[in-house]
């Protein structure tokens, strides 16, 4: 496969679909499917014939130690990399590569220093980009900064940018590698409710990978803990919302049986 | 200066203390004013000093003026050569030669930078043989240069094409190369075009390295040019010097070696400009500009 910029190393299956009209409404949550998968790296399995079912609009969280599997997992869905057997689908259709209804938060904000904070929402352009990048920056309340450069902002903010840039295209999935992780605890707090509140309103479906299991018990529907690449705990979380952060007895005896199982 | 102005400016906003300021205020403000004068004339002093000494060493008959010319003697002959075109039809020969050169082995350096920087296969065939041909010195084929192209304006522009496109490649290359994979991976995931993600990804992340191999490259030019030219030419600065220690003109000489510093000096004060306006983004640009220009 000779397409330029293979010296990047081309993850990707497949170059992504166009993107949808900026115009286009708020999209419902698409449900997504994993049968049988198998993903490993040479001789070593990280995920050994995973099922996992996520109905659209569900808010699922997945948990486990650092190598079980979950940065693996979400790769799968957004089509950065390809499963070894088994299917993946996200909305019935079978993951072949990139897709422009899945967005994806990193770790790292990854906005680009070059570009302005508005250039980084819009970073896809597409017809009357501005408008949306600048709806989106309102809707994480950052309306005033789109013209600043990325590196003057905080970390809170540069995962709020992040954040608007996910929800310019209006996914219809939506998955969070971590992104809370680098974050000071109010300022983890105060994302938690952003973003609690964001899919609330769009309903997109989201998968947020975690390592702690109370911003897991905080925000999900469903928490489910993966573990040397298979499913160990796979529990509903009913807790009514708008939750409390600390001090709920329920939740804490969620998190005990979530870290039984971790 | 700057920082007592503004101070003057501040308390003078403050009805209280404006009513204070009277004739001890003014007599602050010039010493002020002295002081900031200071601060900016300080790096010329040295400089001056020594123009001065080497102009009283020359008049008082210590320094031969075929050795070294007194400053005055320099300065009458700028002023003689600038009457007679001499010294401006030279500089505009000579920076001709130079632009041209750059432009044809700069977009050289960059065109293979790009491609062996974002296409492996370009780097497999092009790569090593590139690495070999930048080891030779590019002055040493000078005999063959003029063996083939005669001492036209061809083999300097070649010589000049030769010695930038390697800094350039090089730093080109290595910009692209370096440039930070998660952001080429969240370029992918949303969306970009292969076309979005080299003009808004990949080419803006390689830009400060590329410029870093522009003002390599410009230092190199000047020097090749200084050697083609004194070496085999009809014209421009180099002719011009090597033309005058022919009639022992040592005052011309050194006005040529001031014209090709001044040359050198405005070309890298305008890739400092570039780099101002290119990387605006980065936190190093941005503010003391003053601070980081000097």
């Amino acid at each position: 496969m000779s397409t330029p910029l293979t010296a990047f190393g081309d993850g990707a299956l497949t170059s992504p679909r166009p993107p949808p009209p900026a115009a286009a409404g708020a999209r419902c949550g698409a449900h997504i499917t994993l049968g049988g998968v198998v993903k490993a790296f040479g001789e070593r399995p990280v995920l050994r014939r995973l099922d996992l079912a996520v109905p659209a609009g569900q808010f699922l969280a997945v948990v486990g130690r650092s190598g079980g599997g979950k940065t693996t997992l979400m790769r799968l869905i957004a089509g950065l990399d390809g499963a070894t057997s088994g299917r993946v689908a996200v909305g019935g259709e079978i993951v072949t590569g990139l897709q422009s209804q899945v967005r994806l938060l990193f770790q790292d904000a990854r906005l680009v220093p070059w570009q302005r904070v508005l250039g980084n929402v819009g970073i896809a352009r597409g017809p009357d980009w501005r408008h949306a990048a600048a709806r989106a920056l309102r809707d994480v309340g950052l309306g005033d900064r789109g013209r600043e450069w990325p590196l003057v902002l905080s970390g809170g903010q540069k995962q709020r940018v992040a954040l608007a840039r996910a929800l310019v295209s209006r996914p219809s999935v939506l998955l969070l590698d971590e992104p809370f992780g680098a974050l000071d605890a109010l300022t983890r707090i105060e994302m938690h409710r952003l973003t609690e509140r964001i899919w609330q309103e769009h309903r997109f479906t989201t998968v947020l990978i975690t390592h702690d299991v109370a911003e897991a018990v905080a925000l999900a529907d469903r928490v489910v803990v993966l573990r040397q690449g298979e499913i160990a705990l796979d529990i509903p979380i009913d807790l009514p919302r708008p939750r409390r952060e600390a001090g709920d007895p329920a939740a804490a005896a969620l998190q005990a049986r979530i870290l039984a199982a971790v | 200066m700057s920082g007592s102005a503004s101070e003057g400016v501040a308390l003078g906003a403050v009805p209280g203390i404006a009513a204070q300021s009277g004739p001890a205020r003014r007599v602050r403000s010039l010493r002020g004013l002295a002081a900031g004068f200071g601060r900016a004339a300080l790096p010329w002093a040295l400089p001056v000093a020594v123009i001065l000494l080497w102009q009283a060493a020359a008049s008082l008959g210590f320094l031969s003026s075929r050795v070294l010319p007194a400053p005055g003697d320099v300065a009458l002959a700028f002023w003689r050569t600038l009457n007679d075109g001499s010294l401006l039809a030279n500089v505009l020969v000579s920076t001709r030669r130079a632009l041209i050169g750059l432009a044809i082995g700069g977009g050289i350096g960059f065109a293979l930078g790009i491609a062996n920087g974002i296409w492996r296969p370009a780097e497999t065939a092009l790569d090593s043989t590139l690495q070999m041909l930048r080891n030779v010195p590019h002055l040493a084929i000078i005999p063959l240069v003029i063996l083939w192209f005669g001492i036209g304006e061809e083999a300097k522009i070649f010589l000049v094409a030769i010695g930038v496109a390697f800094p350039i490649y090089l730093n080109t290359f290595h910009g692209i190369r370096t440039v930070d994979r998660g952001l080429v991976e969240m370029a992918r995931v949303y969306g970009l075009s292969p076309a979005a993600l080299f003009w808004r990804i990949v080419l803006p992340g390689a830009m400060p390295s590329i410029l870093v191999g522009l003002r390599y490259a410009l230092g190199i030019m000047w020097l090749t040019l200084i050697v083609a030219e004194t070496i085999a030419s009809s014209s421009g600065i180099g002719y011009m010097t090597m033309n005058a220690r022919e009639f022992l003109q040592t005052d011309v000489v050194v006005l040529g070696v001031l014209a090709y510093a001044l040359l050198g000096k405005a070309a890298d004060s305008l890739t400092r400009a570039i780099e101002h306006r290119m990387l605006a983004w980065h936190p190093a640009y941005q503010g003391r500009r003053a601070g980081l220009a000097s």
